[in-house]
């Protein structure tokens, strides 16, 4: 499996840090109640197909990436910074 | 029809005529009192257990593929009870119990064999991390001895003893640990199951939950719509798909997990050994085949294969611990789907709807726990209460806090 980095290009996966889904971003803001949480560390849709996740390039550009990509078939389907997407 | 000894030499010598199928190939009927989702190993033996020890016999597994077509014929079948925290290790203590009288209980060859089980440390406070487990075990009442490297030795002596990253200081034995054969655990509780009168339909893939006023109906499948007073859902990798048509969205990641097996070899490994700082298990299956595997591909998946640098990985960490496996030639590689949750632990719990249980969450350690998961969902299920092995394995526990981190490394799913 190899991921396109937007800075590094296509690069081994082995370059990158696997950490979770998309739901990592949506923080809870501080005092929100317990449920939100919950949602956001533990549930997930986890979907048998097309999903977004975020990996590292660890050893890259330490860029953290939002990768879409296919759980099923495993192709790549596009890459974005996470430090670039407008809130 | 009863298995023996003496039915194999009949009818060895009449020409093995008179074998019968092992079970039924039903069409579903239009009501149950109990539908199962998944014909795995935890579906079968839950059905098996609601016939068996509650006398619910209207029962029915839907099972989209094949009977053991998942995870239960494809793990790598370590069976153990060394677990540590309050709530896991009373489960599976339990099932090896279970284990133990499990060929007589089923009149099957499960082909269980205690072989005794090896997980190897390799610093000074791993040894007091394994000590701590083995003192948890043994309160338990399960068995664990600490072995020094000269131990070890007696045990292993063609592990490499001296590498320089991990050199072994030794191991904990869990002598009633070991492995059994998969597929005949599944085919055994099924064949107790259908000769109970529980329908086992195959090719019946479950695409609907029907659920009206809170309270589930029954559900659609790709064999028509089937009623039932209580569903479970015992779906394994597949769990967020089937919860989510009941409007559920749950803690589990799905993950992919790679296993190995070299062509036969003569008996040369006969323990199960763990090196878990190299991410590194093996043993060696009675066709004489090396069976070994190590960690996730650390991605979420639902391909049942998975990519070469985790392949490398486990080649690697093998031939740092036993070189002399290195000329034997793997034969096969494959993938399962584990359903990854975010403490390591499982969940055998009601859900919001009124009828429908969840059994999910076995990450990559649900085979050993296919008794007791069986025993204790079936109890669930007829009773309405958690048996008591098995009552810190709640749905709710990651949003109240209540969690069951074995290796505390954080609510990551893939970190366990
Ligand atoms: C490589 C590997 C090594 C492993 N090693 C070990 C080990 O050494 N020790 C250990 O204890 N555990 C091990 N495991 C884990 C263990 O195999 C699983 O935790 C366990 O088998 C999961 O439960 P199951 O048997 O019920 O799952 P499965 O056999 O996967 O059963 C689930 C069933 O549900 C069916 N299904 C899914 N969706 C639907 C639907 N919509 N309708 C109808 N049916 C559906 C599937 O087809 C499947 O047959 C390993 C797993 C893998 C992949
Ligand atoms: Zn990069």
């Amino acid at each position: 499996m190899r991921l396109t980095c937007p800075l590094c290009g296509e690069r081994d996966r082995r370059e990158f840090y696997y950490y979770g889904a998309e739901d990592y971003l949506h923080r809870p803001a501080e005092g929100a109640p317990l449920a939100e949480w919950d949602n956001y560390l533990h549930l997930r849709d986890n979907p048998a197909g097309v999903t977004k996740d975020l990996w590292y390039h660890e050893a890259g550009c330490s860029q953290w990436l939002l990768v879409t990509r296919n759980t099923v078939t495993h192709e790549i389907l596009g890459a974005e910074l996470v430090a670039e997407r407008k809130a | 029809m009863r298995y023996s000894g003496l039915k194999v030499i009949t009818e060895g010598l009449f020409g093995n005529k008179g074998w019968t199928p092992a079970w039924r190939d039903p069409s579903p009927k239009a009501d149950y009192d109990v539908v199962i989702i998944g014909g795995g190993g935890h579906g079968l033996s839950t059905a098996y257990y609601l016939a068996k020890n509650h006398g619910i016999t209207n029962v029915a597994v839907l099972e989209k593929g094949y009977l053991g077509s998942g995870n239960i014929g494809r793990n790598t079948t370590i069976v153990r009870a060394n677990y540590f925290l309050p709530g896991n290790s009373e489960f599976y203590s339990h099932s090896m119990k279970l284990w133990e009288g499990l060929e007589s209980e089923l009149n099957y060859n499960v082909m269980h064999s205690q072989r005794g089980l090896i997980n190897l440390f390799h610093s000074d406070g791993q040894r007091d991390a394994f000590v701590r487990r083995g003192n948890a075990m043994i309160n338990q009442g399960d068995d664990a001895i600490l072995l020094d490297r000269d131990g070890v030795r007696e045990h292993l002596p063609y592990l490499d003893f001296d590498n320089t990253r991990f050199p072994i200081y030794g191991g904990l034995l869990h002598p009633r640990g070991g492995s059994a054969r998969h597929d005949a655990v599944a085919w055994g509780y099924a064949r107790g199951a259908d000769s109970r009168g529980v329908d086992l339909i195959q090719n019946c893939e479950v695409t609907g939950i029907d659920i009206q006023n809170g309270k589930v109906l029954g559900v659609q499948t790709t064999r028509g719509a089937i009623r039932a007073k209580k569903v479970g859902i015992i779906v394994a990798g597949r769990s967020s798909q089937v919860a989510a048509m009941a409007g559920m969205r749950l803690p589990i990641e799905s993950h992919v997990l790679q296993a190995f097996v070299t062509e036969g070899l003569k008996p040369v490994i006969n323990h199960v050994i763990s090196f878990g700082m190299g991410h590194f298990y093996i043993s060696q299956s009675d066709k004489g085949g090396l069976v070994f595997g190590g960690d996730l591909d650390f991605y979420a998946s639902y391909a049942a294969r998975g990519n070469l640098p985790m392949v490398e990985h486990v080649m690697e960490a093998g031939m740092t611990l036993m070189p002399m496996i290195g000329r034997a030639k793997v034969l096969r590689s494959w993938g399962g789907i584990m359903d990854m949750s975010p403490d390591g632990s499982p969940i055998i719990d009601k859900t919001h709807i009124d009828g429908l249980f969840i059994d999910c969450g076995w990450n990559y350690g649900g085979f050993k726990a296919v008794p007791a998961s069986g025993w204790c969902m079936a109890h669930l299920m007829a009773t309405g209460e958690p048996h008591e092995v098995a009552r810190k394995f709640r749905l709710d526990r990651f949003a109240t806090g209540h969690l069951l981190d074995e290796e505390g490394t954080g609510s990551q799913h893939n970190l366990h």
